[in-house]
């Protein structure tokens, strides 16, 4: 569809335009500045003014992956030669990576990594799975007083959740939850349930019910016509509050400080802690950070359709 | 072989009650159409014979056997909806196969039986389509074919031409008869559209505000109306209705409408069949345009009338005639009357004239 406009609205179209265009390089540059950043070489990372054009290096990542300690005097040239490349590469920061015999000794990072991937996947697939039965049931039956307990569902994101944080902190120590993945999986899917309730009940409320009532004249029972009517019908509206839910688990950052400090440390915390007292690392930072955005960018993209397609949905009336 | 019956069926919404004491036995084979207005009870009657929708009181039996505590699923009825309720993610095939997946028929079968109800409904081609690459007219198609392909007992269809443009309701109306003439199952439909029901039903239900009006054959319902409400539901253009009174005038009946100072002539039988109701008053006259004569020059039984409106309708048109204070509408051929104000003479078809009883509504049942 072509409308006619005018010479001003032209003019406006460009203008706004350009606004957007200035915005998305606002939002991408910080995004940008931790990317270079964890390609730097070390001595670039602070330099100023700061350097754009550089030889981009791998080496902030080998120092992410392993545990190092300051050499007190300089490498023997033969196992300097013997060693791999990447190990070249912490020799010649004045640096040697811990060995536990042959075995190289990784650092925290990839279990941090993996800790946080557990939780906000396992959160997600409950909280979206939960939210999306009670918003079904929501949708589907008379409940008695189903507005007074979709208003409670909600309620429960009023309180900004850090206000509970310390007689969380008490309660999960005295019956052993703290420092682990269940605990963090309960404490995110509560907080990302009432989202996915209200979220899903949007998207049920859509559906038509003529499909399930085909479903169930065909034949169907109504837990059948749920599963193969309404969940394929329901996939749009559940891949968008799967990234909401996956997002805010992933990105937590305050319960996992104080929740969690080694066994189960997810990566926001971890991150941050590796900063460390002298010089910080800003280019090993940089790394740890670059690969943590990934998940997240990767996840959004790969469900991208599904996302335009459920922050418009409803919108427009049949 | 399904039979149908409905025995003192009640259903309250809250404290509505939508469906009053409804009682109706439908033969195999039927085609029953409940016809009327939207709220006037009729989806309601066939969602509860499907089990999309309880019911308070009475029995639903399906070949003698009451169902009404059957789920949906146990009680081999096809349903097609108005909306047609494709399901969005699967092909034509799917949809059509949907049904035949419950019984855990195998696939071969399976296969089978679709594209035999796909060639019957001429679809074949489509089957690999998805739902929301069709025409209305092919989703229709779909429909049915969604709810013929297990041979049920008997098929529910709920409006499903109603969302259709109106060239093709037509084709898909004679469809539908003739899949139900090759196919033969016992069907009860539902519309609010009465051409719809004249031309499909072997019996028409007509309901209002929860209550059965009349059950009878398409003729039946539109030549002899059991009520106002019927009389003036069936039939397009609707039927003139008019308060009368009838006088005893030289050997005749005079049925005068609308305070006019002249009756229009009736046989004199009229006044015995009445049976008194005409002095008492409260008499209600029901004609239906064809049954209202109009000639340009005066004949015997005829009265000068004045044209006011005239409505061309291609093959007829339609003349409002002024009668005292009321307007009586005829049917006459294309252009007979040339143009509003123009006079003419009028005469009331005695064989197609009703008489109702205005505070009951009911038909008095003379026929003359």
């Amino acid at each position: 569809m072509a409308a006619v406009r005018t010479s001003s609205e032209v003019a406006f179209n460009r203008i706004a335009i350009a606004a957007v265009l200035i915005a998305t390089l606002i939002f991408l540059a910080p995004i940008y500045w931790i990317a270079s950043t964890a390609f730097k070489p070390k001595e670039l990372a602070v330099s100023v003014p700061p350097t754009v054009l550089f030889e981009p290096e791998v080496t902030p990542f080998v120092r992410l992956f392993t545990k190092r300690v300051q050499m007190q005097k300089t490498v023997d040239p033969q196992a300097y030669e013997a060693a791999p490349w990447w190990e070249k590469r912490i020799y010649d920061g004045g640096e040697r990576v811990l060995k536990v015999g042959k075995d190289v000794q990784l650092s925290q990072y990839p279990d941090r990594f993996m800790n946080s991937l557990i939780v906000a996947v396992i959160s997600t697939v409950l909280a979206v799975g939960m939210g999306t039965f009670t918003a079904y049931g929501f949708s589907r039956f008379k409940i008695a007083g189903e507005a007074d307990l979709l208003f409670f569902i909600l309620s429960t994101r009023m309180l900004p959740p850090v206000v509970v944080a310390i007689p969380m902190f008490l309660m999960y120590r005295a019956v052993g939850l703290n420092d682990s993945h269940i605990g963090l999986i309960i404490l995110y899917v509560a907080f990302n349930l009432s989202f996915s309730v209200w979220l899903m009940k949007g998207f049920m409320d859509e559906i038509p019910k003529e499909y399930e009532e085909a479903a169930l004249v065909d034949g169907y029972t109504r837990m059948q016509a749920f599963f193969k009517i309404v969940l394929p019908e329901a996939a749009t509206g559940i891949a968008a509050t799967a990234v909401f839910c996956f997002i805010t688990a992933w990105n937590e950052y305050a319960f996992a400080l104080i929740m969690t400090n080694r066994r189960a440390q997810t990566a926001p915390p971890f991150i941050p802690s590796q900063i460390g007292s002298g010089l910080p690392d800003w280019t090993t930072i940089a790394a740890g950070t670059f690969l943590f955005l990934l998940p997240v960018a990767i996840f959004t993209f790969l469900l991208r359709n599904h996302l335009l397609r459920g922050v418009t949905f409803g919108a427009i009336r049949k | 072989m399904t039979q149908i019956e409905l025995r003192g069926i009640e259903k309250f919404f809250g404290a509505v009650q939508v469906i009053h004491n409804l009682n109706l036995a439908i033969a195999d084979n039927e085609f029953i159409v409940l016809l009327g207005q939207s709220g006037c009870g009729k989806t309601t009657t066939l969602r509860a014979i499907a089990g999309l929708e309880t019911i308070d009181q009475g029995d639903i039996l399906i070949d003698g056997k009451a169902v009404q505590h059957l789920r949906a699923a146990d009680r081999d009825i096809a349903m097609v909806f108005q909306s047609f309720s494709l399901y969005p993610h699967m092909t034509v095939f799917e949809n059509i196969a949907f049904p035949l997946r419950a019984t855990r028929m195998s696939s071969g079968e399976v296969d089978k039986s679709v594209r035999e109800i796909a060639r019957v409904l001429r679809i074949t081609d489509l089957l690999d389509k998805k739902p929301s690459a069709l025409s209305g007219g092919d989703m229709q198609r779909v429909a049915i074919g969604r709810a013929l392909v297990r041979r049920p007992k008997a098929m529910l269809m709920d409006e499903p031409i109603g969302a259709l443009d109106a060239k093709l309701r037509e084709e898909m109306r004679a469809e539908i008869k003739r899949l139900h003439i090759k196919q033969g199952s016992t069907t009860i439909y539902v519309t609010h559209d009465q051409i719809e029901a004249m031309s499909l039903a072997d019996r028409i239900v007509i309901m209002h505000e929860g209550f059965i009006q009349q059950v009878g054959t398409p003729d039946e319902v539109y030549s002899h109306p059991a009520n106002l409400f019927v009389a003036q539901f069936v039939g397009s253009p609707v039927m003139n209705v008019a308060e009368a009174s009838v006088a005893d005038e030289a050997g005749a009946a005079s049925v005068t409408l609308g305070g006019a100072p002249k009756g229009f002539e009736f046989p004199r039988a009229l006044l015995s069949k009445l049976n008194g109701h005409a002095t008492n008053g409260g008499l209600t006259l029901g004609i239906r345009p064809e049954g209202v004569l109009v000639r340009h020059d005066a004949a015997p039984g005829y009265m000068p009338v004045e044209a006011q409106i005239i409505e061309p309708l291609g093959s007829f048109d339609i003349v409002d005639l002024k009668v005292g204070s009321k307007m009586l509408r005829a049917r006459t051929k294309a252009g007979y009357v040339s143009g509003p104000g123009e006079k003419v003479h009028a005469r009331l078809d005695p064989e197609q004239a009703h008489f109702f009883d205005t505070a009951s509504g009911k038909s008095l049942g003379v026929r003359l």
